[in-house]
């Protein structure tokens, strides 16, 4: 589904991503952890076409479309959708109405038919009951005076209505209770498919107690320094990252 | 040698015009000539005016004028301008109150809506009470020339205890085919323990020269009343208004006052406002969207004389193009004037890069016990918000619309008016297109 080859990124002059590789076919979960700063924010939001992030190197082949060339928009629109670390806040547009614009131009943009009004209610209501979101939520304006964890419910509520390819969840998990993880996590095994793919960045493992990876990598300094199968989570949860740290410079 | 005949200023055409028509204006001649004696002094504002430095009315009255314009509307020309459907409608063309075009069926007992000339012909006690008590002639300029000049405009009384269901909408159409001046003024005075809602609307149509409109309402708000207002400006490119707003209230009154500015090539807004008593609550809202080479310039001035009053002030602008827009607001809160709430904000967003804000917040606190505020904010349009909205499949323009919309909507949900949220609603999408 995707191809990343050697891809190098900077901010303000500054290189973030040093050479990332990474192959992701379709129903495959993809964890990608790392110590702060290791980058795993900064290639969320290359992969979602933040222009701040110039890239330098490197390719990203999105089911054989070349992702960097394309806008935030277009990406979404081709079905590529990240969930925010922090979600922003927009007093005064309200979820539902930009949720119905945002489906209006992914749907003109593909060549279908509007939906019915009646339709897109009935999948509103379908989709906040799979993340257990109030529906009095759904209808303030986007992330205003939401908790955390309402912000994230609201991120996962966001992919469920737009049905993406290649969800990214960038550490959807911080600062969530176990029990909202729980629906989050719930929420997003009940999106997979074999036709799409999950990256979940995130710095702890217990997320994925809820979501099973079938690949884990660690990104430090820029680089994918290792990855193996979802044990290697437990691994870096009981010696930390310092262990990874020894590797490289040994 | 050649000699070069200096044509006569602007100021001197308008004091000879006084002298000849004086006599054929209504009221009193002395009241008006005193007027003119203070607009002699302060003459039309340049730069070096501090009040009126950033907009330019003596630049755009160095063209030629003339001082009346002859009627020329029909039923057929107004009615789309008649956007409030169940509504007492007042049509004032060029300054003068035009019975005809007006829909005035049916008042409810306690309403009197009439023109200027009529009520000071009838010799109504609360005209001769409350005409010309207000807008201090020394103050402005424009106040003096309106004073002096004024051929007509609208009166309109709420007696005590009487509410008014219906808004009662004026609108202000001017029409010219040569450049004109132009000095409507409105009297509104709402008594005791009454309540009304009141739209001002200004508008241009059929017209082919630039119309310099010098409006002024002075709005009497007794103890206990409950008044809304709304200025909606649209006149376009051909207008000019310089508009004055002069509003006394007396203690437990609640006044609402909205400004929108949706074009006019330059809106000089003078809005003032004297809490003249205690438990007072005023509200002040303001929106402008400028573009092109627009100058808008709204001057707010909130007069707390007496204790525990409320003010609450909130001005929102979206500038684009090489438009100009002011915002100088001022707060007064008077040595009597303890237990003060006073609050002021404006904010504004800049599209383009050669696009001007100028914001000037004042205040002046005599008193020791009282929460004031103020702030103001200007940027571009959020990136981080535009990025995210993005991210779900909005194009820019979309992205940009939505953000556009929801920071106006902050003034545009203050407007209490069904029909007319909804038509400012839809004029302002199509500014965004």
């Amino acid at each position: 589904m995707i191809s990343i080859k050697n891809l190098h990124a900077s901010i303000d002059g500054k290189e973030i991503l040093k050479g990332i590789n990474l192959e992701i076919n379709a129903g495959e979960v993809h964890a990608i952890m790392g110590p702060n700063g290791s980058g795993k924010s900064t290639l969320a939001a290359v992969l979602a076409g933040r222009s701040e992030y110039e890239v330098t190197e490197g390719e990203v082949s999105y089911n054989g479309i070349d992702l960097l060339e394309l806008s935030a928009e277009d990406r979404a629109r081709e079905g590529v959708f990240l969930a925010f670390q922090y979600p922003i806040e927009i007093p005064g547009v309200s979820n539902v109405n930009f949720l119905k614009t945002a489906i209006g131009e992914i749907r003109a943009y593909k060549g279908l038919k509007p939906m019915t009004a009646k339709d897109f209610i009935a999948m509103l209501k379908e989709k906040q009951k799979l993340v257990e979101l109030d529906a009095s939520l759904t209808s303030r304006s986007v992330n205003e005076g939401f908790s955390g964890g309402e912000k994230k419910r609201n991120e996962i509520f966001q992919m469920a209505m737009l049905d993406p390819k290649l969800a990214i969840l960038d550490e959807t998990d911080s600062g969530l209770d176990i029990d909202a993880l729980r629906i989050i996590a719930n929420g997003v095994n009940k999106l997979k498919s074999k036709d799409n793919a999950t990256i979940i960045i995130t710095h702890y493992q217990r997320l994925l107690d809820y979501i099973t990876p079938d690949f884990v990598h660690v990104l430090y300094n820029g680089k994918i320094v290792k990855s193996g199968p979802k044990e290697l989570a437990l691994e870096l949860e009981e010696k930390g990252y310092d262990f990874i740290k020894e590797e490289i410079e040994a | 040698m050649e000699t070069v005949t200096k044509t006569s200023t602007v100021k001197d055409k308008l004091i000879l015009e006084f002298e000849i028509s004086k006599l054929f204006l209504f009221g009193n001649t002395k009241l008006r000539e005193q007027a003119m004696g203070s607009f002699y002094k302060q003459g039309i504002p340049n730069r070096k005016h501090e009040e009126y430095k950033y907009t330019r009315t003596d630049v755009m009255l160095k063209e030629e004028f003339y001082f009346s314009a002859n009627k020329n509307c029909n039923d057929e020309q107004i009615e789309h301008l008649k956007f409030l459907k169940d509504a007492y409608v007042v049509i004032v063309e060029n300054g003068v109150f035009v019975e005809g075009l007006s829909n005035l069926q049916n008042f409810p007992q306690g309403l009197t809506i009439c023109s200027l000339v009529d009520a000071e012909k009838s010799n109504s006690p609360v005209f001769e009470k409350h005409y010309a008590q207000y807008a201090d002639v020394n103050v402005d300029p424009f106040i003096a020339l309106n004073t002096a000049m004024t051929k007509d405009g609208v009166f309109i009384h709420v007696a005590k205890n009487t509410i008014i269901e219906k808004p009662i909408h004026i609108i202000h159409v001017s029409t010219a085919f040569k450049n004109t001046i132009i000095h409507p003024r409105n009297l509104i005075v709402v008594d005791e323990n009454a309540q009304a809602k009141i739209i001002e609307s200004f508008e241009t149509i059929d017209s082919t020269a630039k119309i310099f409109n010098n409006a002024l309402t002075e709005i009497v708000i007794d103890e206990l009343a409950i008044v809304d207002h709304y200025k909606i400006q649209d006149e376009n490119e051909l207008g000019y208004l310089v508009n004055t707003t002069q509003v006394i209230q007396r203690k437990q009154s609640v006044f609402s006052t909205h400004t929108i500015t949706l074009s006019g090539s330059l809106v000089r807004n003078n809005l003032t406002f004297v809490l003249d008593g205690e438990h007072i609550e005023s509200h002040l809202n303001g929106l402008y969207l400028t573009t092109g080479n627009q100058v808008v310039d709204n001057h707010t001035v909130v007069d707390h004389c007496k204790p525990n009053c409320n003010s609450n002030e909130l001005y929102k602008g979206i500038v684009d193009g090489k438009s100009t827009a002011t915002f100088n607001g001022k707060i007064f809160v008077r040595k009597d004037a303890q237990k003060t709430n006073a609050f002021q904000s404006n904010k504004n967003i800049l599209l383009s890069e050669s696009g001007t804000i100028n914001t000037k917040p004042q205040l002046e606190i005599y008193a020791d016990d009282v929460k004031c505020s103020h702030g103001t904010s200007t940027g571009k349009l959020d990136e981080d918000k535009l990025f995210y909205l993005r991210t779900r499949g909005l194009s820019l323009t979309s992205a940009k619309k939505l953000l556009m919309h929801a920071f106006a909507s902050e003034v545009i949900d203050t407007i209490k008016i069904v029909a007319l949220r909804e038509y400012i609603e839809e004029k302002i999408s199509k500014t965004f297109e």
